[in-house]
Parts: structure tokens; C-alpha cells; sequence
């Protein structure tokens, strides 16, 4: 690991001026992805700004029916939290659903956002990948490509994200408070995260030396009514090769409203507005929600490996959507 | 200047750092390297060898401690982050010579055979049974709402951060369901 000097700021405003300012820091906040990579030589940062102490740890209800959510909050904290268990189960579901107790201790909420792929082409400094060295080539591309995207790649990169929260949290359109150089700013998660394009280097569209501080989930009262289905290769402990957030508003048999997400299948959570769409006002069935599925899959470009993951999806979503349409969960 | 201490900045350009750590109620005060892991002050500059370094990225749990009560990997954890914190590790799981009683559950059932994944078996099991005593749900938990039974099926899951290469896993299931009902 390269060595590294350590700082714990005052405040955010320090923190961020300071990464601002410093070619090559980094925060660190619950550190399970970013020491691992440095200890891969991954990443290899000559300061770390440590914002663990900044207290941006809490879990607020908001007056309109909301919560926001410090951006340390634990993984653990966050899924055990009675608001969040009641209001928004599939929250719980994701953060249940990924890494293991110990990590969950450990991993934060906007450092799960910000979490890098797991390409192993990514995680291995001797192969090609745009997103580690830009210009290298993607040896993703054309290697060993199951566990990657089917949606919005690039030749540049056919990178997956890897949470699960923020698939979840993308369904619920919430907001990423974040402080910049130039102050704060809301961004709406669905366009924190980049397409690879060109420059799959740039992940987010974060501001250089921004910090997010919370994450802001509306209302959305019918998300009593949701969930999270996750396809992995083991029964625990393991990322999504992929998976699904829903909820799901039903009124008698008619779709009066739905949220729908995926995971593990393009460069960001992807939020299935046309699945979404083909639902609403419809009569639900499970050929409806196969269809809504396969309208939002028209655009998929399977990899030479992966192409099971567009039945996969479907298949999952068929069984969100009848799982919440059963009356047992009315 | 933090605590009275010589910032380390003039003495070696900031590349360490002095962390005061409190270990099975002992504390240290030590300079360490940043990239110095939890795992490594333990082992190597503190002489606490009963951590253990599996993989050495997060994915096997062998080096499972307690951190302030709570269940982490230590080989993910840099030490300098850790200033004033409180750590419980193998070593400390027994009072005054006494096994605890999850550690008397793995000797009477068996549960385990090289040992190595042992010492993090036995604080991923202790802090388990505590998320699970405050009702803190898992994948496998069917009503979010409702208070925790810890079936096989509970435990296996919420032990899935603990790998056991000798696959000593139907011992350890009973060993900490013993433990569970025991409490």
C-alpha cells in the first residue's frame, strides 16, 4: 500500500476544502471498499481526509413524512431502523441482502453509494480497464463478462455498480445532499451516477472534492408495500448478479402506481421508468409485469456471457411485483 | 497538537501517527504507520496474535473483533482512525479464566477443526447474538417488524461473514444456538 498522511477535519467545510485542494486524497469513511483497494494498489491516495467523526450519523424524520440520513450512517444502523423497517421495507431488504453483519458495521450509507464496480478487470492492476488507467482499453469487453452490464455499456467499459441500496434507493427517488467547493447541493440520485461513455473514469457527477452528507428519502406512502429481490451465486454474503426494487400501489387489481429498479445490470441503478410506465393504470397480472419488464429490456445488449441475466430480470420482477399483489400483503 | 502529543508531522512528515487504543480493558498508547490495519496493531505491536489473518480483504472473517461492542472486520480497518476506541478480541472473550459460554458451546460440540477460523467465529457469534437480542432483523427474517427467532436458518445467515475452510459449519450452528438459548 502506498503510504499515506491522515487528516480528521473539523467540520465538513475543512474536509472539503481540503480534498479540493489536494491532488490525490481521498475520504474514508467506513473504508470497506477503499482500503481493500488500496491495499490492491487500486487506488492509491497520498492523503486520507477521515470524516467517520464528523457527526453525519443520524437518522432524521422529516416534516413532510420523509427521512434523511446521515451520510455515515452504518449499513447495519440503517436496516435495523424501526422508521425505515416500517415505512420503507425495501431499504431494510437491500442492505439486508448485501455484504455480511461485519461489514454492515462498518460500511456507510453514502460510501455505499459511492462504492466502485467489481469488475475483477477493475480490481486487477495487471489487466487493461478505462476506468482504472483511462486509455488502457477494457479488457472486460471481450474477457470474462457474466457478472457485468446488459444495459447503457460502453466499449469503453461494461462496468457494473455494485449496491443494492442504491437500487433501492433510486426506486424511491431520493436525494444526495452533497457540500462542494462552491457550497451545497441536491442532487437527485438517479442522476448522481454516470453512463461509462466515453469516460468511465468519471463515475458520478459530483462536483472534484464534493462530500455527501445525507441522503434525503421522500414520502412515499404506498413503499410500506415494497421490496427487494436479489439473485446471487451463494445464499448469503455475495453481490447481485442481479436484482430488483419494487413497490407497488394496487388499487383493487388496477396498478394505480409502481417503483421499479434494478441492480447489477448497467453502470448505475437503474431506474425502470418504462417498466413503470407500461403498469400504471393497467389490470396487474404476472404477463402484465413480464411485459412492463420486457419494454424496459427492448434496449439490452447482452455481453457474450450474460445474456441470461435478461430472463433473470424478468423473472424477478414478475415475482416482486405478484409477491406484493398478493392480498396476504394488502 | 491533539492530546498533549507532539504533533508527528515534524517528526517524520506525517507518514504515522500516535493511536491510544483500549484492548480487552488494557490501553496502549502507540505510534503506528497509517497503513497500519486494526489487524496488524494487534498481532504484531501488541503481541495479540489470537486474530487472525485469512484473506486479508474482508472476505473470510477470521479477524473478527469487537469495536466498541460491535462486530467488525479488523483487516479493513486502519488503527489511526481508531484513536479512543474500544476493542474486545478473543483474548478477552473469557473473565478471569472462565470461558464464556460461547466458547464452551464450541468445545462441547465440536465446533471446529484446525481452529483457525475460530477466534473470529467466537466474536462474530458473541456480537450476533446481541443484533439479534435487540431485534435487529436479517435477509432471512420474514415480518421486519417482529422479534427475532434464531433458527438454523437465522443463524447460518447472519453468520455468513465467518468462513470455516475445515466446513465445520453444522457444529458452529449448534454450538451458537446453544449459546442463544443459554442467554
Amino acid at each position: 500500500m502506498r503510504a499515506f498522511r491522515y487528516h480528521r477535519p473539523a467540520d465538513v467545510a475543512e474536509a472539503v476544502a481540503l480534498v479540493d485542494t489536494a491532488p490525490n486524497a481521498a475520504y474514508l469513511a467506513g473504508g470497506t471498499n477503499l482500503v481493500d483497494l488500496m491495499k490492491l494498489g487500486v487506488q492509491r491516495p497520498d492523503l486520507l481526509v477521515d470524516v467517520n467523526r464528523l457527526a453525519l450519523d443520524t437518522v432524521d424524520p422529516l416534516p413532510d413524512g420523509g427521512l434523511r440520513i446521515g451520510a455515515t450512517v452504518r449499513n447495519s444502523d440503517l436496516a435495523a431502523h424501526p422508521l425505515v423497517r416500517q415505512h420503507h421495507p425495501l431499504l431494510s431488504r437491500a442492505l439486508l441482502a448485501a455484504a455480511s453483519g461485519q461489514l454492515r458495521n462498518m460500511a456507510t450509507t453514502a460510501g455505499n453509494l459511492l462504492q466502485r464496480t467489481r469488475c475483477v478487470y477493475f480490481q486487477d492492476t495487471g489487466r487493461a480497464c478505462n476506468k482504472r488507467e483511462p486509455g488502457t482499453g477494457c479488457a472486460a469487453r471481450h474477457g470474462q463478462n457474466r457478472d457485468l452490464a446488459i444495459l447503457d455499456w460502453s466499449e469503453e467499459c461494461v462496468a457494473t455498480h455494485p449496491s443494492d441500496l442504491a437500487v433501492a434507493l433510486v426506486a424511491l427517488d431520493a436525494v444526495v445532499e452533497a457540500y462542494e467547493p462552491d457550497g451545497p447541493r441536491d442532487i437527485p440520485l438517479t442522476e448522481l451516477h454516470r453512463s461509462p461513455g466515453t469516460h468511465p473514469e468519471r463515475e458520478t457527477t459530483l462536483a472534484r472534492g464534493a462530500l455527501i452528507t445525507a441522503v434525503r428519502v421522500p414520502p412515499l406512502p404506498f413503499a410500506t408495500r415494497s421490496t427487494y429481490l436479489k439473485v446471487r451465486d451463494r445464499a448469503s454474503f455475495a453481490f447481485a448478479v442481479g436484482s430488483v426494487a419494487a413497490a407497488l400501489d394496487l388499487d383493487g387489481d388496477t396498478v394505480r402506481d409502481v417503483r421499479l429498479a434494478y441492480g447489477a445490470v448497467a453502470h448505475r441503478p437503474w431506474r425502470a421508468y418504462r417498466a413503470e410506465e407500461a403498469l400504471r393504470g393497467r389490470q396487474f397480472t404476472a404477463e402484465l409485469a413480464a411485459q412492463a419488464t420486457d419494454s424496459e429490456l427492448a434496449a439490452a445488449r447482452p455481453l457474450r456471457h450474460n445474456a441470461f441475466k435478461v430472463p433473470l430480470i424478468r423473472n424477478i420482477t414478475i415475482r416482486a411485483l405478484t409477491d406484493l399483489a398478493d392480498p396476504v400483503h394488502r | 497538537m491533539q492530546n498533549g502529543r507532539a504533533d508527528v508531522d515534524s517528526t517524520d512528515g506525517g507518514w504515522s501517527s500516535p493511536v491510544t487504543l483500549t484492548v480487552n480493558g488494557t490501553t496502549h498508547e502507540v505510534t503506528l504507520d497509517n497503513r497500519t490495519t486494526l489487524l496488524d496493531a494487534l498481532r504484531e505491536r501488541l503481541g495479540l496474535t489470537g486474530s487472525k489473518k485469512g484473506c486479508d480483504h474482508g472476505q473470510c472473517g477470521s479477524c473478527t473483533v469487537l469495536l466498541d461492542g460491535r462486530r467488525v472486520k479488523s483487516c479493513l480497518l486502519l488503527a489511526v482512525t481508531l484513536d479512543g476506541r474500544d476493542v474486545t478480541t478473543v483474548e478477552g472473550l473469557a473473565s478471569n479464566g472462565d470461558l464464556s459460554p460461547l466458547q464452551a458451546a464450541f468445545i462441547a460440540h465440536d465446533a471446529f477443526q484446525c481452529g483457525y477460523c475460530t477466534p473470529g467465529q467466537l466474536c462474530s457469534a458473541r456480537a450476533m447474538l446481541d443484533e439479534a437480542a435487540a431485534g435487529w432483523p436479517s435477509a432471512v427474517t420474514a415480518d421486519l417488524a417482529g422479534p427475532v427467532e434464531l433458527t438454523d436458518a437465522e443463524i447460518r445467515e447472519r453468520m455468513s461473514g465467518n468462513l470455516c475452510r475445515c466446513a465445520a459449519y453444522p457444529n458452529i450452528v449448534t454450538a451458537v444456538r446453544e449459546a442463544a438459548t443459554s442467554r
